[in-house]
């Protein structure tokens, strides 16, 4: 009996240890990934003139509904936060609605971006069209494809917090999804002061 | 130690190799045509100088540190007991002075020679001299070279010539993939690429035929893609100058679409006139914004046969 | 339903092209009747495809390296062959062919060949130099070893299922783009790259974690040994680079798929962005390459010089000022583009400052073996043999470097001669060095040194017959990735050159027949303490094999050269007074599952097989998510357990066995009179 006791400790010694390295690869990995998103950047900058015979970013852009999306993503973040706090007070009913508070903004802004994508490829201003428009639609697309993981990893959460409780692992993980979130706002701030204000202004 | 017995035992096969090796090597003859070491223009010699004196620097180091390490290798061969051991020796301060600032020294020395030689050589330098530059537009295309001589009103494909006595200012943009031209005995080399324009300054200072080609893999026909670059005499220009005007082709906006299709291994060709603006027109092909086409050989070039 | 794929795909083109197909059909034929021969089956997907243990992976890493360093080096042999009879002919291989060998021998070489073998090394050591039980994701690290595999897998299918890319191992647009390349060969390529390159992005955040992590108590920073240095070095030249191979490769995926206009000629492209943000990632990868290396060649030197390192700070701050400044000289890949003269200047001023503290490496490395008792082991002799050559492959660097110079060498067979300079000294002569160092401690059994001092001086000599003939051609005119050529003056060089290839390929044998010569008489060359050379750092503290847990009691480091201190104080082979339980992770198939996944997603890629790769994609995703659900990953080998394992391991070793380390005793004792140092 003695023995499974101790195994336990160290199990749960080995534990902390792991997660605590897996916040630190975490942060890591987000380096990583900002990399990614800063020479999209890089690329969105060199083409942004490079319109050809297609329309320009005047032409495209529509800063009301790009403002609809970032009110959108930036109370998700919001909300996600909230859902952090309620984990650190264990009110895992609490985590679970304010989880799904932050899924349905999630995926409003998704449901928003398609929708603008939709009707720039409507209106003959695909990706196809010219370097400009490529650079946008990567790196919006990218951003776009980053959420919808969010999305994703925030359904595979409600699921775990509502088997598992607020158990330590699952603690680790909400709180690195929470980075994942947050830093996509963070993105998209970005996004929005390189790509879309310039572009209209 | 066998390991040891072994290394010794293998120096004979290996001395033996290598002589057989340097003297397969030195029997390639051709050293002598080497263009990159023997140029053939000012500017091929100032670069190829800069070579020289770069590697003569780095020889400071270069050489204590190879004749080092095979003074150590020898003398400090475990079976060489007789010499000094000092197993826990970790470092001296006055030996990592001299191996970080030696060095450094010299990269201060060859950076001062870089950016002086780097703005002194600068391909897109007006060279001096007393009469102006000749120019010559050039435009890779597969797999084959087209000068185009404003001043004279003809064009060439893989065959460049110019008067020995003036700079030679080419202007050179791509109507394919990314090329690079090169005539390694005058010097240098440059990237052409559709839609941009870039440009190199050469100068001959004797009359000559010279190799040039594009060094940048296009394709199936790249092996074949090079030309001869003739510098010649003021007589010898001017009757070639009547040959080119004399002869019967005629670079219309037309033939050029025919001239763009993929070929390999083109022989010369002369053609007495071509299309007016042709150089801009291959560079506006690929400009970012389009307009309504000017006339119908613009047209026709932008957009090609379709 | 399947894409462009059709029958058309298989190479009955040429005899030449039929002829690769069909070895690497019969390769495989063969691997898979062999395991099915020794029922192996079982043995291979439970104890090493499942295996998260670093140690495993790391040797499959090695193998996967070797096995393709093979397939690389054919297409050298041929490229060779080629060029020593193509004057004014077609040779034996159409352009197209050529082409096609010339792509995948810098593709292999440099993904396949030298990623993986050098990530296999780290992953077998570095763990263990720093007295940890494993790395910090043992399943994220299978994932990268199965999707760099999957790249593998993928550029040798191209040999038997469609092309490869014809446009070189850098594939520059427009060149690469669908208007000009329109078949199945540079997409092959793209998707080989960006998995593997996830893969190894993935290894980088891995080793980062767990160099900064899981270091044993007294480890510090300036404590490290060298290797270990040098991959946290790198790891992080990883995490930084390698996210834009990803960026580059998935942008001219999109040119090429769905037709957007990132680099082509018109539309808007940019084709000079695409060279600078390929070279973001390729100049620090060359650092990639041969900082590893460099580390290597530390430990042996020290270890055969029977000798501390001389300069270890120096050393250390040699390896971070060249890991910086790796990102600040990529322009130099293109000084010919047309920048300006201030741009040209300050990269090659930049580049140039790379070469002091790479030139001060080489001294410390001198003067470790200055008054040590230097022994011909193969690893020490492939490190001098690098000593010397790589730096006249510096020298050739410097001059590159200059960007006047550089317009008359560009493009020419003198970089080609400057690059292999590097890379083969520099880097594979490490990772060699390194297969002879430690393979005792990967195998139990030490590799027999003939066979291994005969490797080197093929190679060596290989080596410089193959390739100071090409800077010899350069200066003559020749450019690279010539099919065929006119000038007679070059074919001579060119067959020397060939003969050097040939040379190689009986130093490439001489390792198989060391691997076997060995491996068949592995009873009599046994490491029975687990430290066949006296060495220094805390790797040689483990048994040979290494349990699967490396330390039984994790270690206590006050030195640099932790282990050799710990020989010093008698603290060696101790048996603590209690073992302790020991927490290791589970075994897991979705490792391989994934890589299978990624090689499938990537041939579904090439083919256009829409369907396919949305499935693999969803996949994918229900592994990760499965993965991510998963707390039940680790389990725990009971003290009891170790102890019978620790206890069977010391009963074998008896004091004979151990290293007499009187020379190393403090003062005094040593043969010869002691200089002062700064102990």
């Amino acid at each position: 009996m003695t023995d499974t006791t101790v195994s336990g400790n160290v199990l749960e010694h080995e534990e902390k240890k792991s997660l605590n390295s897996r916040e630190f690869g975490f942060w890591v990995y987000l380096m990583t990934d900002a990399i990614i998103f800063a020479l999209l950047f890089a690329t969105y900058v060199v083409l942004s003139k490079n319109s050809a015979a297609g329309p320009t970013s005047k032409d495209v852009f529509e800063l009301s509904h790009t403002a609809g999306e970032t009110a959108l993503l930036l109370l998700s973040s919001l909300t996600f936060g909230i859902a952090t706090i309620a984990m650190t007070a264990g009110q895992t009913l609490r985590v679970v609605q304010w989880l799904l508070v932050t899924l349905l903004l999630g995926l409003g802004f998704l449901a928003m971006e398609l929708i603008e994508f939709h009707g720039m490829i409507a209106q003959g201003a695909g990706p196809q069209v010219s370097g400009f428009l490529s650079a946008f639609f990567t790196l919006i697309g990218t951003h776009g494809l980053h959420v919808a993981f969010g999305v994703i990893g925030i359904c595979v959460m409600i699921g775990q917090v509502l088997v598992k409780g607020l158990s330590l692992p699952v603690r680790s993980r909400l709180f690195r999804l929470g980075l994942f979130w947050h830093f996509l706002d963070i993105v998209w701030i970005g996004i929005f002061s390189v790509v879309y204000l310039p572009g209209v202004m | 130690m066998t390991a040891q017995r072994l290394f010794y035992r293998s120096l004979k096969p290996i001395l033996i190799s290598g002589t057989i090796g340097t003297t397969l090597f030195l029997q390639g003859c051709g050293i002598s045509d080497a263009p990159v070491l023997f140029p053939k223009g000012p500017i091929a010699l100032a670069q190829r100088d800069l070579l020289f004196t770069a590697f003569g620097l780095m020889m400071i180091v270069a050489i204590p540190a190879i004749f080092l390490t095979f003074y150590f290798v020898w003398r400090y061969r475990r079976s060489n007991q007789g010499v000094s051991y000092t197993p826990d020796w970790e470092g001296s301060w006055k030996i990592e002075t001299v191996v970080w600032l030696v060095p450094a020294a010299i990269i201060v020395v060859l950076g001062t020679l870089v950016w002086d030689s780097t703005h002194n050589l600068d391909p897109y330098k007006e060279l001096a001299a007393d009469k102006p530059a000749f120019r010559v537009q050039a435009v890779a295309l597969d797999w084959k070279w087209l000068f185009i001589y404003p001043e004279l009103g003809f064009a060439s494909v893989n065959e460049l010539a110019f008067p020995q006595d003036r700079p030679l200012s080419i202007e050179i943009t791509s109507d394919t993939v990314m090329n690079s031209l090169m005539i390694p005995a005058l010097g240098g080399q440059i990237y052409a690429m559709a839609g941009m324009r870039t440009e190199m300054n050469l100068l001959a200072s004797e009359p000559g035929v010279f190799n040039g080609r594009n060094t940048m893999f296009s394709g199936d026909g790249f092996s074949d893609q090079h030309f001869k670059a003739h510098a010649m005499s003021e007589a010898d220009f001017t009757t070639w100058k009547k040959k080119v005007s004399e002869s019967s082709g005629v670079l219309d906006a037309k033939y050029y679409l025919d001239l763009h299709a993929q070929s390999t291994a083109n022989p010369v060709t002369y053609y007495s006139s071509y299309e007016p603006g042709l150089f801009d027109l291959i560079l506006r092909k690929y400009a970012p914004v389009m307009g309504p086409y000017e006339s119908e050989a613009a047209e026709l070039i932008c957009r090609g046969a379709a | 339903m399947l894409g462009r794929l059709t029958v058309e795909a298989i190479p009955l083109y040429s005899w030449v092209a039929m002829g690769g197909a069909l070895v690497t059909l019969g390769g495989g034929l063969a691997v898979f009747l062999l395991i099915t021969y020794l029922r192996a089956w079982k043995v291979l997907w439970t104890d090493w495809m499942t295996s998260v243990d670093h140690k495993k992976i790391g040797i499959m890493y090695v193998v996967l390296a070797l096995v393709m360093l093979v397939r690389g080096f054919v297409d050298a042999l041929m490229m060779r062959a080629q060029q020593a009879i193509a004057l004014n002919s077609e040779g034996y291989l159409p352009p197209e062919h050529f082409e096609q060998i010339f792509s995948s021998h810098g593709t292999i070489m440099i993904f396949f060949v030298a990623m993986p073998f050098l990530t296999g090394l780290i992953n077998i050591i570095v763990p263990q130099q720093i007295g940890a039980r494993d790395v910090a994701f043992p399943f994220l690290n299978s994932v990268s070893l199965w999707l760099t595999a999957a790249g593998a897998g993928l550029v040798l299918v191209s040999l038997v299922i469609g092309k490869f890319s014809t446009a070189g191992w850098t594939g520059y647009p427009p060149y690469s783009g669908i208007e000009y390349n329109p078949g199945v060969g540079v997409d092959y390529w793209i998707w080989a790259l960006a998995v593997s390159g996830i893969g190894s992005t993935l290894s980088g955040i891995n080793f980062i974690v767990t160099i900064v992590k899981n270091r044993c108590p007294g480890m510090t920073y300036m404590r490290m040994p060298l290797f270990t240095w040098t991959t946290l070095c790198i790891s992080v030249l990883i995490a930084f680079a390698f996210p834009a191979l990803t960026v580059v490769a998935v942008q001219l995926a999109l040119d090429r798929t769905l037709g957007f206009h990132f680099f082509t000629n018109g539309d808007g492209g940019n084709m000079m962005m695409f060279a600078n943000l390929l070279w973001i990632w390729g100049h620090p990868e060359v650092y990639i390459l041969v900082l590893p290396a460099f580390g290597i060649f530390s430990e042996v030197v020290a270890t055969f010089s029977r000798k501390r390192l001389f300069g270890y700070k120096s050393l250390v701050y040699a390896t971070a000022c060249i890991a910086i400044l790796s990102f600040t000289v990529w322009l130099h890949h293109f000084f010919t583009m047309g920048s300006s003269a201030n741009v040209n200047a300050v990269f090659g001023i930049a580049t140039m400052i790379i070469a002091v503290p790479t030139g001060v490496k080489i001294f410390d490395w001198l003067f470790t073996m200055y008054r040590g008792r230097i022994e011909f082991h193969p690893a020490m002799v492939y490190t001098i043999g690098f000593m010397v050559t790589f730096v006249i492959g510096g020298v050739t660097g410097v001059l590159l470097a200059l960007p006047p110079a550089d317009y008359l060498m560009h493009n020419s067979t003198f970089l080609v001669a400057h690059f292999h300079n590097m890379l083969i000294p520099g880097a594979l002569f490490g990772y060699f060095a390194g297969l002879n160092y430690w393979f005792p401690k990967a195998f139990g059994f030490k590799l027999n040194a003939k066979w291994g001092i005969r490797s080197f001086w093929f190679w060596l000599i290989g080596f410089y017959l193959a390739f100071m003939p090409l800077y010899v051609l350069g200066f003559m005119g020749m450019s690279r990735r010539m099919e065929h050529y006119a000038d007679p003056n070059w074919q001579p060089y060119l067959i020397v050159a060939a003969i050097g290839a040939l040379c190689v390929l009986c130093g490439i044998a001489c390792i198989g027949i060391q691997l076997y010569v060995s491996a068949k008489n592995w009873g009599s060359a046994r490491d029975v303490t687990g430290d066949p050379w006296n060495g220094r750092t805390l790797e040689w503290a483990t048994s040979s094999p290494p349990a699967a847990y490396n330390f039984a009691i994790v270690p206590e480091v006050r030195d640099v050269d932790a282990f050799h201190d710990m020989k010093i104080q008698g603290t060696a082979y101790q048996s603590p007074l209690q073992y302790e339980d020991i927490v290791m992770p589970k075994s897991s198939g979705i490792g391989p599952i994934l890589g299978a996944l990624a090689f499938v997603l990537g041939f579904a890629m090439v083919w256009y097989i829409w369907w396919l790769a949305a499935l693999c994609l969803v996949l994918c995703l229900v592994c990760a998510g499965v993965r991510a659900c998963d707390d039940n990953s680790d389990f725990v080998i009971p003290a009891s357990e170790v102890a019978r394992l620790e206890n069977a391991r010391l009963a074998q070793i008896t004091p004979a066995d151990m290293h007499d380390m009187r020379d190393f005793m403090p003062r005094g004792a040593a043969s010869g009179s002691v200089l002062q140092g700064r102990v």
